[in-house]
């Protein structure tokens, strides 16, 4: 049973935890500044960056593809911006136009070249293969501790790792200049912080998360990660660095209880096969969210009417 | 191209003919509803409704099947998918009036939360052994190969009521989009407008969804609208292209897909869409990027060629090299000071120039500074206030200003 967990289970469960907390840390900072909305933006242009780095190479192999889609997320943030000034758009529209656009692109260059034979489809980049990450050689928990095994261990994970590492560090090292652009930009700019390299900085940050991210869990569960686990931990506090840390908190309990659920739950009602564990994480960090409206202790702004 | 001149004249079978016809209706109904929400800054909440319609899909196929259907049936289907869309859209309104979230937070979180539930709903259809699940996942991206008759018949007639409700709904849309506090004076109700606007957007999305798929749908609505408001800066002259603007996309992407089938309806239609764009981003005659560049360089030649004569007939000397070659190319000035036609054009400069001087003297309420030297006078006054404006120069106390050249 354990063996079986272990084999099976434990590295999907902690390549979603990584994915979570990835995305999660950076949505905090999105969300106080209006920006949750490029979460999305982004890893809908994931697609066509995979599509052209394999067409490109001509092979499936993480690196281009993992190049291609931070090109086309840098790609579409620099579209955004040249359509937002040149065309004196909203934002959002700007948004709307450039990753649909871009999805579009994507979609009729995959339907055009002979992507078919090999692993790569529109419903594989939205749903992910989190549960295919598995660790057949582990024995128990005794491998946990053995160099050779841990070496068979999938490769996501150790990217996930890293990235979810390099995305914590950054945030620890830049705190007090994210804090300080991220309430008050204006004050920022008196005491010579750059907030438009940090804004930029962040939005690149964001790309690497949905990117890293996407690879193992699809970009369904990214854009709900970026948003759901910040938003519920807006509604527990008022300090930044508690939020963040309620954020990572909600981001972990999103992806067990939503790997276990999609795992295990179809069995408690007798079914057999299990559900999309992407999609029931990306449903439970929702009910958290749900929780976190309703009964929150910091849920209402000040001066907000109950009704 | 056989097939191509074909589809376009509506002659490639029946069926094709019908999508087009269901894609024109389409696309007029998405660029005109879509108009309404691009202008109340509101565009990407239908991402969250088109996302938001995908549990609702698998919700009426789980129930057809074990009503003893094969769960096909397309009107089933898009109920079930405006049931769900209209449980997102309330919960996107629900969360910025209940907490202090912001309307972009509740946007997205609707959106990856009901998508991922829809993922859910679709892998549990995939293990069902009854039903005929195959076809469910053309909701995401589109598809209208292989549709059958009847689909096609529901999407020209959903189409259709699309653009006769945005018809009988047009004036309150126009005139909320145009001026919030307005409507509100006329006695409007904003919220139940709103509502309204959404609906349309929600029937839209969901009569979409077979053909364009639920993740492109959003394209239909947020494109046409900011390209036809390159074109236009009245509301309803904006509803009106953009309506123009989607059906052509429709009906271009709608031919050209069943020209060759391997062109997905869907991206095609929106792919016509951005080229509609970017042509009206770079092209339009008054807010395009190169009319915008044009006009920009017109305004500064003006400028630096009018200030530089002035420097010149003032015997000082001109500091920016621009204006020096601006003067020497046009043949105004050469190395031994002005030519001939410099000579006249500095008479007719200094007719403005004393005019400027003048009309700051005798409107002093008017504020003279924000066009002086900027414009030709005759673009800021009326042909009335220019006579008294030339009786006052020649009065005896106007004191003009007059040079050796």
């Amino acid at each position: 049973m354990i063996t079986e967990f272990i084999q099976f289970s434990l590295t999907p469960i902690l390549i979603g935890i990584l994915a979570g907390i990835s995305c999660a840390v950076p949505g905090n900072f999105l969300i106080l500044k209006r920006q949750a909305l490029i979460g999305d933006a982004i890893s809908h242009v994931v697609l066509p960056g995979i599509v052209i780095a394999f067409i490109f190479t001509g092979v499936i192999s993480t690196i281009p593809m993992l190049l291609g889609a931070a090109g086309a997320a840098l790609v579409a943030v620099i579209l955004i911006e040249v359509i937002k000034r040149l065309g004196k758009i909203e934002p959002g529209a700007a948004m709307g136009v450039v990753f649909t656009g871009m999805f579009a692109l994507g979609v009729l260059i995959l339907e055009q070249t002979d992507t078919s034979k090999v692993h790569l489809d529109v419903e594989h980049a939205l749903m992910g293969n989190l549960e295919s990450l598995i660790w057949l050689k582990a024995q128990g928990w005794q491998s946990l501790f053995d160099l050779d095994v841990l070496k068979t261990l999938p490769d996501e994970l150790f990217r996930i790792i890293f990235v979810c590492g390099f995305i914590l560090s950054l945030t620890v090292i830049f705190w007090r200049w994210l804090k300080i652009v991220t309430f008050d930009e204006e004050y920022a700019r008196t005491i010579g912080i750059h907030s438009s390299i940090i804004n930029f900085s962040l939005v690149i940050i964001t790309a690497i998360a949905a990117v890293a991210a996407f690879e193992s869990v699809g970009s369904i569960i990214v854009i709900a990660m970026f948003i759901c686990p910040p938003a519920a931990a807006r509604l527990m506090t008022n300090k930044l660095g508690i939020q963040v840390i309620w954020s990572i908190v909600f981001a972990i309990l999103a992806a067990i209880f939503g790997y276990i659920i999609a795992g295990y739950g179809p069995l408690w009602f007798g079914s057999e096969n299990s559900v999309s564990a992407a999609g029931m994480i990306a449903v439970v960090s929702g009910i958290i969210l749900l929780l976190t409206c309703m009964y929150g202790p910091c849920r209402e702004s000040v001066g907000q009417t109950k009704d | 191209m056989n097939t191509f001149v074909q589809a376009m004249l509506f002659q490639a079978g029946y069926n094709v003919a019908l999508v087009t016809v269901g894609a024109i209706l389409l696309g007029i109904a998405s660029g005109s509803a879509g108009t309404f929400l691009f202008l109340r800054k509101r565009a990407l909440v239908s991402d969250a409704i088109a996302h938001a319609t995908l549990p609702g899909v698998g919700v009426a196929f789980i129930i057809m099947v074990w009503l003893g259907g094969d769960g096909r049936s397309l009107l089933g289907l898009l109920f079930g998918s405006a049931i769900t869309a209209l449980i997102g859209l309330f919960i996107i309104e629900w969360i910025p009036r209940r907490t202090r979230l912001p309307e972009d937070a509740a946007i997205g979180s609707v959106l990856g939360v009901f998508f991922g539930a829809g993922i859910v709903l679709l892998t549990v259809i995939q293990t069902m052994s009854s039903g005929r699940q195959a076809g469910l996942e053309s909701f995401l991206l589109g598809s209208t190969a292989g549709m059958l008759f009847q689909d096609a018949v529901v999407i020209t007639i959903g189409g259709f009521l699309s653009i006769l409700g945005i018809w009988i709904a047009r004036r309150p849309l126009t005139i909320v989009a145009f001026d919030k506090d307005y409507a509100i004076s006329m006695g409007y109700d904003i919220r139940k407008i709103d509502l309204l606007m959404m609906g349309l957007v929600l029937g839209v999305t969901v009569i979409g969804m077979k053909l364009v798929g639920l993740i492109l749908i959003v394209a239909m609505l947020i494109i046409p609208a900011v390209t036809a408001r390159f074109w236009s800066n009245r509301t309803d002259k904006v509803v009106v292209i953009a309506g123009i603007l989607g059906g052509l996309s429709g009906y271009i992407g709608a031919v050209l897909s069943a020209s060759a089938p391997s062109l997905p309806t869907g991206p095609i239609i929106v792919l016509i869409a951005i080229v509609l764009f970017v042509l009206s981003l770079f092209l339009a005659p008054n807010s395009g990027v190169f009319s915008t560049f044009i006009k920009h360089r017109k305004t500064k030649s003006y400028i630096h060629r009018r200030q530089g004569l002035l420097t010149i007939v003032k015997g000082k000397n001109i500091a920016s090299s621009f204006t020096r070659k601006l003067l020497a190319n046009e043949g105004l000035s050469g190395s031994d000071g002005l030519t001939d036609k410099g000579r006249k054009l500095v008479t007719k400069i200094l007719i403005d120039e004393n005019r400027w001087i003048a009309a700051k003297e005798i409107y002093p309420d008017k504020d003279m500074n924000i066009d002086y030297g900027f414009t030709p006078i005759e673009e800021t006054l009326t042909k009335e206030e220019l006579v008294k404006l030339d009786q006052y120069i020649k009065s005896h106390k106007f004191k003009s200003k007059t040079y050796d050249y």
